[in-house]
């Protein structure tokens, strides 16, 4: 394999809830090294479309292939960030973020040490023995981005991870996502219904129509990095993205 | 410097507030003993509000309890073999419903079959009172100590189960999300993410246990006994000794609560990151 490659491939997702059907043979391919921007309305069932990537939900019809194969959490290296706050509250910053390590059954010191390396670049060295409860809302996402991270994982799968920041600490830790993305080269899937965001993060964006979900457009995202939100370019491919969903 | 650190930081505010509240419950809890001793001791020595065999004073109470550390009477035994007798079916009997109540809890709220076998017999055994299992244990136990432990194991195992299930039951679904998108085996979930979280749960019910476990010991030696602080009360009352049944009620409230300072120690020790 090599960059550039696909990592993940969806072939005709379709999942309903009872006699709702949510997401309608849904079929895309994400490169390797991408970060992929999958953006919707509220509601349209973004969270049901990751959670059924990663058979959390059983499906109806299709299948996820990493790299090649149908999707295994046991065997992919695949990490989730959750809407919700999904620190545990009985382990302290460095067990939250070694959780992953611990569950794959890595070897002390290279949990140790990945642990290390990790809550550095998250900047959260001074705060290793913290509980979830001592902690702010911005350190407890920092902490899971870093669990996520810690794990290096081949596929990172985020659903809105930032949807109940405020704007300032939500600019912050997507600037500290993009340099963690480029320093690691991890896949990331990124679900978002704020169209600045994913113009800001991304380098592909899947644009979602609203129940039953299917793709409405996919478009690459070429702008140059770091971003400048209030740029002529950055501005007119917002507004294209905005056109899109406007149209439902 | 690190020092210099932490007393910066909110947590070591939080530390400090903590500590002068602490200090301030001991205290309080001081000042309120020693009222309500000084108020004891109004009414009986003072204003003479009772015959002093009835209510005897605390100085009276006091050097009973001198008295029946080496003295065996009116009851046959010295009371550290009662407390010892009282402690000893008591942890047995607490001991073998949190152990097996616990894990019961556990295994029935994280497996569907194992539940719905149980659940059914649980539900009826439930809601009976420890203290309705004494004549049926005395009949099929006899007066000893098995028919006590099994009627403290009743009254400690309920609780333990309780809790226990209703812990697991309540752990966060993202959590197990986690564990699973990380590839988690079903028992890493179990032992990872659902047993820590049903951990403060699962103390309480314990704790619950610890003091329905020593309502059913005094109650179980009150009714059938023969050593123990409540046999030493019963004996007492029937040759008119109110001094020794205030020692033995002290004591009964005294080991209750060294138990629950023992709980609530391990509890700080086990159960991390709740406030």
């Amino acid at each position: 394999m090599t960059p550039g490659d696909n990592i993940v491939e969806v072939r005709n997702l379709t999942k309903s809830f009872g006699d709702l059907l949510v997401l309608n043979d849904i079929s895309f391919d994400v490169k390797r090294g991408d970060f992929l921007c999958i953006v919707g309305p509220t509601g349209c069932g973004k969270t049901t479309f990751l959670n059924s990537l990663t058979k959390l939900y059983d499906i109806d019809r299709g299948e996820m292939l990493v790299n090649g194969e149908s999707i295994n959490l046991k065997k992919h290296n695949v990490a989730y960030i959750f809407q919700e706050y999904s620190t545990m509250q009985w382990l302290d910053v460095e067990q939250n973020i070694g959780f992953g390590l611990k569950i794959k059954k890595r070897p002390k010191e290279e949990i140790q040490e990945k642990v290390d390396k990790v809550i550095k670049l998250v900047g959260l060295e001074k705060y290793r023995h913290y509980y979830p409860n001592q902690l702010s809302v911005s350190m407890l996402q920092r902490v899971v981005i870093a669990r996520a991270f810690a794990t290096e994982p081949a596929l990172l799968l985020m659903d809105e991870p930032y949807g109940h920041l405020d704007l300032q600490l939500k600019y912050k830790l997507e600037d500290e996502l993009i340099n963690l993305w480029e320093k690691t080269g991890t896949t990331v899937i990124f679900i978002t219904h704020n169209i600045e965001e994913a113009v800001y993060l991304s380098n592909r964006i899947i644009v979602l129509t609203n129940k039953p979900t299917t793709i409405k457009r996919e478009m690459l995202n070429g702008l140059p990095r770091p971003r400048d939100i209030a740029s002529p370019d950055f501005i007119a491919l917002r507004d294209q993205v905005t056109e899109l969903i406007k149209w439902w | 410097m690190a020092k210099k650190n932490a007393r910066d930081s909110r947590i070591w505010l939080s530390i400090q507030k903590e500590k002068k509240e602490k200090r301030k419950y001991v205290l309080i809890s001081c000042a309120s003993l020693l009222t309500f001793l000084l108020i004891w001791e109004l009414c009986t020595d003072i204003l003479k509000l009772a015959p002093s065999y009835a209510m005897p004073s605390p100085l009276k109470v006091f050097r009973s309890f001198v008295a029946k550390l080496y003295q065996t009477a009116p009851d046959g035994s010295t009371l550290p073999v009662h407390i010892g007798v009282s402690v000893y079916t008591a942890l047995l009997g607490f001991l073998m419903g949190a152990v097996i109540g616990s894990p019961l809890g556990i295994l029935m709220a994280w497996f569907k079959t194992l539940d719905r076998i149980v659940k059914p017999v649980f539900d009826v055994l439930r809601p009976i009172p420890p203290i309705a299992w004494i004549p049926i244990m005395l009949v099929v136990l006899g007066i000893g100590t098995a028919s006590k432990v099994a009627v403290i194991f009743m009254a400690s195992f309920v609780p333990c189960v309780i809790n226990a299930y209703s812990g697991i039951k309540q752990t966060n679904e993202v959590h197990i999300w986690v564990g699973k998108t990380f590839g988690a085996s079903r028992s890493q979930l179990l032992f990872r993410v659902a047993i820590p979280t049903a951990m403060p749960m699962i103390f309480t019910g314990i704790k619950v246990s610890l003091g329905a476990s020593w309502m059913a010991l005094v109650a179980a030696e009150l009714l059938a006994s023969s050593s123990g602080l409540g046999y030493m009360i019963q004996i007492a009352r029937s040759v008119g000794r109110a001094d020794i049944i205030i020692v033995g009620m002290l004591m009964i409230g005294v080991i209750s609560m060294l138990f629950s300072a023992a709980l609530e120690y391990l509890e700080r020790r086990f159960v991390k990151g709740v406030k």
